[in-house]
This record gives C-alpha cells, sequence and structure tokens, in this order.
C-alpha cells in the first residue's frame, strides 16, 4: 500500500485515507466576469495532465480532512513531497529519480 | 387517552456481544459526544471550560476523569463525556468563539479489548497500530472496512472504536468475523 505523509498529521498514513482532488496552484481570476469565454475555458476545464511531476491537491479525508499539495511523479507514482496548502511550489532540484515533464501546449512548463 | 409514557431510550447494538480467548468485542455505554471546531486563539478558552487541556499534536488525547478529547485535526476534535456532567454547559462557560455541535446520538461505540484487539482492527484498519506508532491515548479517524471511524487506545489491549450510527451494525458484524481468525 502507497503511503502518504500527511502535513498536517505530520506522519506518513495509508493511502486508502487519502482523496486526490485535482491540480494545485489553479488561480481564480480577480475579473472572473470579465474574462472572455476562452480564458474561463483555460482556468475552469483544461489541465496539463503532464507525464512526469505534477503537482496536485490532496485531501486526507479519513484524517484530519484537511487538503494539502503534494508533488507527485505520474510514471513512477512516487510522492516527492507534501506541503501545507497555501505554501508555495517547493523547488525539487535535487529530488531523486524525478522526471521532468515534457514541455506541455499550454503553458509550456 | 394517550398514557403518558416514559420513552426509554436504545443503544443501537444493545445486548451484542462476541467473545473469544483473545478478543472481546461489546458495545460501549451510552455517552455525551461534541464535535468541537475551535481556531488556535480559541483553544485556551475552551480548555478553561471543559476542565482538559485540548491536545494540539496530531493523533493524541487528553483525559480528566470520565471526560476525553481526542485530537481530529488542526482545529477539530471529538469531545466524549461518560459520566453525568453536562458537556454542552460547560462549554458554554468558555468565552471564545468557537463550534460545538451535540453529536452523541450520531455516534455509537464498540470497545474492542484483548490481547488480539489490534490484530482484529487491522483486519480492516490500515494504520500500524503497534504500540510504538499507536501508543495508549493514541486517537485517529481513519477507516475500517467500507466506513469511517474514530480509533482510540485506552490501554495497551483495549480500543474504543466511535461510529456512526447506522454504520454500527456493519463495525459490529465486520469485528466480529475479524475476531473468529484471531
Amino acid at each position: 500500500m502507497l503511503l502518504i505523509h500527511c502535513p498536517y498529521c505530520e506522519e506518513e498514513r495509508p493511502e486508502m485515507e487519502f482523496r486526490h482532488a485535482g491540480e494545485a496552484h489553479l488561480e481564480r481570476p480577480k475579473n472572473i466576469a470579465e474574462i472572455s469565454d476562452e480564458a474561463f475555458a483555460a482556468y475552469f476545464f483544461y489541465r496539463d495532465n503532464p507525464k512526469g511531476v505534477v503537482f496536485e491537491r490532496w485531501r486526507h479525508l479519513h484524517g484530519c480532512a484537511r487538503f494539502f499539495n503534494a508533488a507527485r511523479d505520474t510514471v513512477s507514482d512516487k510522492f516527492l513531497t507534501t506541503y501545507k496548502a497555501g505554501q508555495p511550489k517547493p523547488d525539487l532540484v535535487g529530488a531523486a529519480n524525478m522526471n521532468i515533464p515534457a514541455k506541455s501546449g499550454k503553458s509550456g512548463k | 387517552m394517550v398514557e403518558a409514557t416514559t420513552l426509554q431510550r436504545t443503544l443501537p447494538l444493545e445486548g451484542r456481544v462476541s467473545s473469544g480467548p483473545r478478543v472481546t468485542i461489546r458495545p460501549a455505554p451510552t455517552a455525551q459526544r461534541v464535535s468541537l471546531r475551535a481556531s488556535a486563539d480559541a483553544v485556551s478558552a475552551v480548555s478553561k471550560g471543559l476542565g482538559v487541556d485540548l491536545p494540539i499534536t496530531p493523533k493524541q488525547s487528553a483525559r480528566a476523569g470520565a471526560r476525553a478529547v481526542l485530537w481530529l485535526g488542526p482545529d477539530e476534535w471529538l469531545v466524549i463525556e461518560e459520566g453525568e456532567r453536562d458537556l454542552l454547559a460547560d462549554l458554554g462557560r468558555a468565552k471564545a468563539l468557537y463550534s460545538a455541535v451535540d453529536v452523541s446520538h450520531r455516534n455509537t461505540a464498540i470497545v474492542v479489548s484483548g490481547p488480539a484487539a489490534a490484530d482484529t482492527l487491522n483486519a480492516g484498519c490500515p494504520q500500524d497500530l503497534s504500540l510504538e506508532a499507536f501508543p495508549v491515548g493514541a486517537c485517529s479517524r481513519t477507516v475500517l472496512g467500507k466506513i469511517e471511524i474514530v480509533l482510540y487506545r485506552t490501554a495497551e489491549d483495549v480500543f474504543r472504536v466511535e461510529c456512526w450510527r447506522s454504520f454500527s451494525q456493519y463495525a459490529f458484524a465486520f469485528l466480529a468475523e475479524a475476531a473468529r481468525a484471531r
């Protein structure tokens, strides 16, 4: 079973207690009523889905019930790190065995 | 004519017991329970009202007499009062902004005891229940089979399983079945 480190419970807990909650670090446009349909669609519907390291929201649903963020490698399913909601993206240079995502069409990360 | 009657409250698992040589499963007596949410600046006032210091370390509980406070999340606790003192009245004396919801009858509890108690729970609970990882007094919201429970270790070989009333038949049957193999 996969163990996931919960930054609020401060320990590794079984995967069964967690739920995936989509891509992390999406910022809601402040002028949401004024943006074009295309810009709204890009914010609301389109996600990167790269092969490699992704930043995701997870929720410790059957534990402390808190949302937090995680960096996970979609190739190896390895969690590189987890951190509390609201904290900035961690610098992952040097993380073991990480696969750098190929450049995606949308954001060109 | 309608006769005046006193309604008798019954526990959902009234009278059920499953006992074997190494583990016994029985329903816990009635208790008052409060689901408590409070931010960090209200913790000391609420602790004073309750008469128990709210634990602020993950997975820890605090106990004073018949009252136990279980840490569930960074701003969330489950308070269990097994004695006669009025839990909500005590909380009402706390001068702070917090939320306390009486869940006495939403939850019911099952006590699993005996040398094979941890093994029995591990049939459906994925957490490490060794004494190093889950010492006496440790508590956690977690899963048991298909349901969510709050697990509280009250002694080395005694666990209290708090589950929702409507899930209690499933929880009891699951534990009794698991105990057969221990």
